[in-house]
């Protein structure tokens, strides 16, 4: 489709394969580029308001064959069969069904089985693949580039745009290649991985840039492990964050649902596999991240890049340099009541949460239920499960992890975003203190006055179990916990 | 959109980095099906302490905020836009934005001006030592002033422009149809289509 000839990233390659238009650069003036898009993905918090733009306007829904929509942000995870209890929940998700049915929007409602959050159902019904333009009013849509997509969270203002003209206008990025080389440790997962990149680039680090994850470790991770990586390159400030399609990724799409098939799936292989950064491309910056190096990463703050390897202690402001750094640590030590200097391992938790577009996938629950399995809970610990979506939930009770995850203890949820932010019935309550597989950890993110450590499903498992933030290489083996027991 | 040339209104410290969208409205908020009405929303969580700089005169009242770098960080909700506006603000100045949020800003006729670091400090200064001090954000000119301070700002010439035009940007895009329609005609038979659903 276009001019391979010059070299250039994947980002850049998936930019201009989609380019209607290129903006012109006349004057001093910069115009964006108009660029298709190649599937909007909805739900019901982002939405509404964008529907009732098209309405004042008279507008259509200009693709809803590119459109898909399902109920996750207020939904609940207990009691599905019964009306949604808050009525202003009630409300946002009545809304939404009323204007699929009146636009024609394919809808995933609660109880339905393909209905979940929305980066987990995109991709598990084989409609996100390589080389496309992915967008939805969601800023973790950054999942999508797992597959190497160019994936994008946007503003209720943009879907409405993107609903009307199924295109958006965007000014060029930049590129910046994580490297990242070398075998994880045993324990060590891709959640690590990013949580690390974040820590060393910092929440604006990627403000501005498409980053592209590389290197051997990348490569030997799973579709479900890339997608944890692309998911939080939002929370390093970028605009998205890419993985090159490989046989990985052919292997998890083949078959889907909406998966080419055919002569087709041979066309598709043959121009995804165009779309690798070429050798001689460039980057506009590189960051190294050594995989043999990393521990379990779990954070201490109040944002993402407020992040330590497990085994390390909370900091004190004046480890940092940088005053506005300094303040954001004493602000955030308050808030997180704890005193610099504390062994990270030695925080209790209440709760902890396993789920969120982050971790909910099958390979999560797979990882957190083998070291669950067979020990016992800690009885301080309240722990909850939330797949990511339904049909996860139904592959996971097929495999019988459900029963593990009950027979240890913890709550077998219905799929939804659940706990990963207060919109829903599942929150902390202020105080509360949470290892969460989520994402953020921002204040009041998992409700009021809650206190956020963002973590692994590994060491998820094994703070359940120990009652302190832990990581499974802390548990003693199994024939000895049980003989203590 | 209502035109914007410059704006000046009383100016609100807020020296604090990384302000992200969940302290700008708590996601609770986020439930609404309306467009408007989130004055109350904006920055809930903090005003509920009677100290936050918007519980104080003259701050109460104020228009241009100033912010810490990385303003607007996390979630894409166009929510924060929207209550910052619904509250009376006009523009917000910080030496660094979230990139989702500058473009919300854009779209919703909120001047996101990003101003160096070590003037947004005098700008701190001066907002403290005269409490209620006007300041004047000149998307004509790229220049913020207050008092005897005057500052240059960036933002993309884009986005400038159809903030002094008052643009709407579906209605531009529309413009270009006939270039949408030739797109669409070259697009790979393979990519998916999510009607008619499988499952």
């Amino acid at each position: 489709m276009i001019d391979r000839q010059k070299p250039q990233t994947l980002a850049e390659k998936v930019w201009a394969d989609h380019i209607v238009r290129r903006g012109e650069r006349t004057g001093g003036t910069q115009e964006p580029d108009l660029l298709y898009i190649d599937l909007h993905l909805l739900h019901e918090v982002t939405s509404p308001q964008a529907f009732e733009g098209l309405r004042l306007a008279d507008r259509k829904l200009r693709r809803p064959d590119l459109t898909i929509a399902t109920e996750d942000h207020n939904t609940p995870t207990l009691e599905i069969d019964k009306p949604i209890a808050d009525p202003t929940s009630r409300t946002q998700i009545e809304t939404l069904r009323r204007n699929c049915a009146e636009f024609g929007v394919r809808l995933h409602s609660l109880g339905d089985k393909e209905q979940g959050i929305v980066h987990v159902v995109g991709p598990q019904l084989g409609l996100t693949q390589p080389g496309m333009t992915v967008v939805c009013g969601d800023s973790h849509t950054s999942t999508h580039g797992a597959f190497g997509a160019l994936a994008m969270g946007i503003g209720t203002s943009e879907v409405e745009h993107v609903m009307a003209t199924q295109t958006l206008s965007l000014k060029p990025f930049k590129t910046m290649a994580i490297n990242v080389e070398g075998t994880l440790k045993p324990g060590v997962t891709s959640k690590d991985i990013i949580l690390a990149v974040i820590a060393k680039i910092g929440t604006g680090g990627g403000q501005g840039y498409v980053l592209e994850y590389r290197g051997s470790a990348i490569r030997a991770l799973s579709m479900d492990a890339r997608m944890t990586i692309c998911n939080m390159s939002i929370e390093a400030g970028a605009r998205a964050g890419m993985i090159a399609p490989d046989q990985t990724t052919y292997d998890y799409i083949e078959g889907r649902p909406h998966a080419p098939t055919g002569a087709e799936w041979d066309a598709a292989v043959e121009y995804w596999e165009s779309l690798k950064t070429d050798d001689e491309a460039s980057f506009d910056a590189e960051v190294h991240i050594d995989a043999d190096e990393l521990e379990p990463f779990v954070t201490w703050g109040t944002n993402p890049g407020q992040g330590v390897s497990l085994s390390g202690r909370v900091p004190a402001p004046e480890d940092f340099e940088d005053e506005g750094d300094q303040q954001s640590c004493e602000r955030a030590l308050k808030y997180m009541n704890l005193v610099a200097g504390t062994p990270m391992k030695e925080i209790p938790v209440d709760t902890v949460f396993l789920g969120s577009c982050t971790n909910s996938r099958m390979e999560d629950l797979r990882a957190a239920a083998e070291i669950i399995h067979g020990r016992k809970k800690a009885d301080s610990v309240r722990m909850i499960v939330v797949p990511g979506s339904a049909r996860v939930r139904l592959e996971a009770e097929a495999e019988g992890l459900d029963r593990v995850f009950k027979e240890f203890g913890a709550e077998w949820r219905f799929a939804g975003c659940s706990m990963c932010l207060g919109m829903n019935p599942d929150q902390l309550a202020p105080g509360e203190r949470c290892a969460s597989t989520s994402n953020r950890n921002f204040e009041g993110r998992q409700g009021k006055g809650g206190r956020t450590h963002l973590v692994s499903p590994l060491v998820a498992a094994a703070t359940a179990i120990r009652g302190t933030l832990s990581s499974p290489s802390d548990l003693p083996p199994i024939a000895t916990a049980a003989q203590a027991a | 959109m209502e035109k914007i040339i410059a704006h000046s209104g009383i100016g609100v410290p807020l020296p604090q980095n990384n302000i992200d969208t969940d302290q700008i409205i708590p996601a609770v908020y986020l439930k609404r099906v309306t467009r408007t009405g989130f004055e109350d929303a904006l920055f809930a969580a903090w005003r509920r302490d009677e100290n936050f700089v918007l519980n104080q005169e003259p701050y109460r009242n104020g228009s241009v905020l100033v912010a810490g770098p990385d303003f607007g960080t996390g979630s894409s909700r166009e929510h924060a836009v929207w209550a910052l506006k619904d509250y009376g603000f006009k523009a917000v100045i910080s030496s660094r934005f979230a990139d989702i949020f500058r473009g919300n800003a854009g779209k919703q006729g909120l001047v996101a001006a990003q101003v160096a670091q070590p003037d947004v400090e005098l700008l701190w200064k001066e907002l403290e030592n005269h409490p209620g001090t006007e300041i004047t954000v000149d998307l004509e000119n790229r220049l913020v002033s207050c008092g005897a301070i005057s500052v240059p700002f960036e933002i993309d010439d884009y986005t400038r422009w159809r903030l002094m035009e008052g643009l709407d940007d579906i209605g531009l895009t529309l413009q270009q149809e006939s270039d949408i329609e030739a797109y669409e005609r070259t697009r790979q038979g393979f990519k998916p289509k999510t009607l008619p659903a499988r499952t």
